[in-house]
C-alpha cells in the first residue's frame, strides 16, 4: 500500500492488509497526530487497507510534521 | 468503528470522549461544542456583526464556516505577513472560501502598516519570528475591528493551541499571563474589541476533521519560521501525555479554567493609557507595535 506523507508531501511503500493502527506504529506517528484519508473521507484506525490501496497521512498540527 | 449516536460506520475516533462519530454526527458534534462555547462564555450575542480573523488554515476556515451557518453576521480578516510563497497560497485559500460562502473579506498588509513584511521584521528584531508576528496580529486586528466597526474579533484558537499556551506559561511561571488566558477577553477599554475563541473546545485533529468533511480547501503546509517554535515543541510534548492518557489536554486546559484562574487574578485592573503616536491602547506611553515600526524604520 502507498502512504501519503505531508510537509513535505512524499510517498513511502509499505506492507498492506494491515490496521491503520498498525501502519501508524511502523511508521512512529501518533495516532492522535494524523487524519487517516482514503479517498474523499476519512477513516478510524481499526480500518484495514489492503495492498494497492493509498492512504494519506496528513499532519493535523499547524507546522506540524508526519 | 461504530458511531456512537446512529450505528452507522465511523469516520472520526474521539478517544477523549470514548466515542467515534460518523460524518453527519460528528459534524453536529462538532457545531454543539461551538454553541457550547458561545454560551458558557456568553462569546457573541445572536446574529452579531463578527470579524472572523483568518489565515487559510483549518482552524480559522473551520470557525468562519461555522458561524457563518449559525446566523453572525461575519467578515473574514486576512492580514497579509508577505512571508513568501506560504503568504500568498493561504492569502488564496482565504479567497476562495470567501467566494465560496459569499462573505466579504478585508485584506491588509502586515508592510503597510510597520513598513516591512514578516521575514524583514524577523531580521531586525531579536526576539523569535513568532514573537513580532503575534503582536503585529493582535495589534491590526483591533485596529482592523475598529475602523470597521466591529465589536468583536473572533479567532480560530483550538484546545491544543491554548493548551500549548498555558503549558509555555506554567513551565515560566508567567503570572502576569495567567490571568489574560481565557477563551473570551471583555472589551476593558473604548479602543479595545471584544477577542474570543469559540474553538477552544475542540481538538486540533477535530478542526482538521471538521475542515477536510466541509471540503475547505485550507493550507496544509507549515509557516516556513514555525519551524523550531517552542509552541510546537510544546505541543508535541502535551500530544505524547495525550497518547498514554486520553483527555490529558483536556483536563489540563479545563482544570485551569475552571479551579486555578482565579488564583492568579489581579487584584487591580491595570491602567491603560493611548498610545501617543497611534491612539492604539498601550500600558506605556508608546505602544509595542509603534516601538516595533521604529526599530524597522531604523534598519531598513
Amino acid at each position: 500500500m502507498k502512504v501519503v506523507l505531508r510537509n513535505p508531501r512524499r510517498e513511502v511503500d509499505v506492507a498492506g492488509g494491515r490496521r491503520v493502527r498498525d501502519v501508524l506504529k511502523d511508521l512512529d506517528i501518533l495516532p492522535e497526530t494524523v487524519l487517516v484519508i482514503r479517498g474523499d473521507t476519512l477513516i478510524t484506525a481499526d480500518q484495514v487497507v489492503s495492498d494497492g490501496e493509498t492512504i494519506e497521512l496528513r499532519p493535523v498540527m499547524s507546522g506540524g510534521r508526519a | 468503528m461504530k458511531c456512537r449516536k446512529c450505528g452507522g460506520a465511523a469516520v472520526l475516533e474521539l478517544r477523549r470522549h470514548n466515542a467515534a462519530f460518523c460524518e453527519p454526527d460528528f459534524l453536529e458534534f462538532f457545531r454543539n461544542q461551538v454553541r457550547e462555547a458561545i454560551r458558557k462564555y456568553r462569546m457573541l450575542a445572536p446574529g452579531e456583526r463578527v470579524l472572523v480573523a483568518v489565515s487559510g488554515g483549518k482552524d480559522s476556515l473551520a470557525l468562519w464556516d461555522v458561524l457563518i451557518d449559525e446566523g453572525y453576521q461575519t467578515t473574514g480578516l486576512y492580514l497579509d505577513l508577505g512571508i513568501f510563497d506560504y503568504s500568498v497560497e493561504s492569502k488564496a485559500r482565504c479567497e476562495a472560501f470567501a467566494a465560496r460562502r459569499a462573505a466579504p473579506l478585508i485584506v491588509s498588509r502586515v508592510a503597510d502598516a510597520i513598513g516591512a513584511p514578516v521575514p524583514v521584521i524577523k531580521n531586525v528584531t531579536r526576539r523569535p519570528p513568532c514573537s513580532g508576528c503575534g503582536l503585529s496580529k493582535r495589534y491590526l486586528m483591533n485596529r482592523a475591528a475598529l475602523e470597521h466597526g466591529f465589536p468583536v474579533v473572533a479567532t480560530g484558537h483550538n484546545l491544543d493551541d491554548e493548551a500549548a499556551t498555558l503549558f509555555g506559561s506554567v513551565m515560566h511561571w508567567q503570572t502576569d499571563a495567567l490571568p489574560r488566558q481565557s477563551p473570551a477577553l471583555a472589551s476593558t477599554h473604548p479602543k479595545l474589541v471584544r477577542r474570543v475563541k469559540p474553538l477552544y473546545r475542540l481538538s486540533e485533529r477535530e478542526t482538521a476533521a471538521f475542515a477536510f468533511l466541509r471540503r475547505i480547501d485550507y493550507i496544509v503546509e507549515e509557516c516556513p519560521f514555525a519551524k523550531g517554535a517552542t509552541s510546537i515543541q510544546h505541543k508535541q510534548i502535551l500530544d505524547r501525555m495525550e497518547d498514554a492518557s486520553p483527555g490529558a489536554k483536556h483536563n489540563f486546559l479545563f482544570g485551569f479554567l475552571e479551579k486555578a484562574q482565579p488564583a492568579f487574578a489581579r487584584a487591580e485592573p491595570v491602567a491603560l493609557n493611548e498610545c501617543a503616536r497611534c491612539g492604539q491602547v498601550t500600558t506605556g506611553t508608546l505602544c509595542a507595535f509603534c516601538k516595533l515600526a521604529d526599530q524597522v524604520k531604523r534598519a531598513t
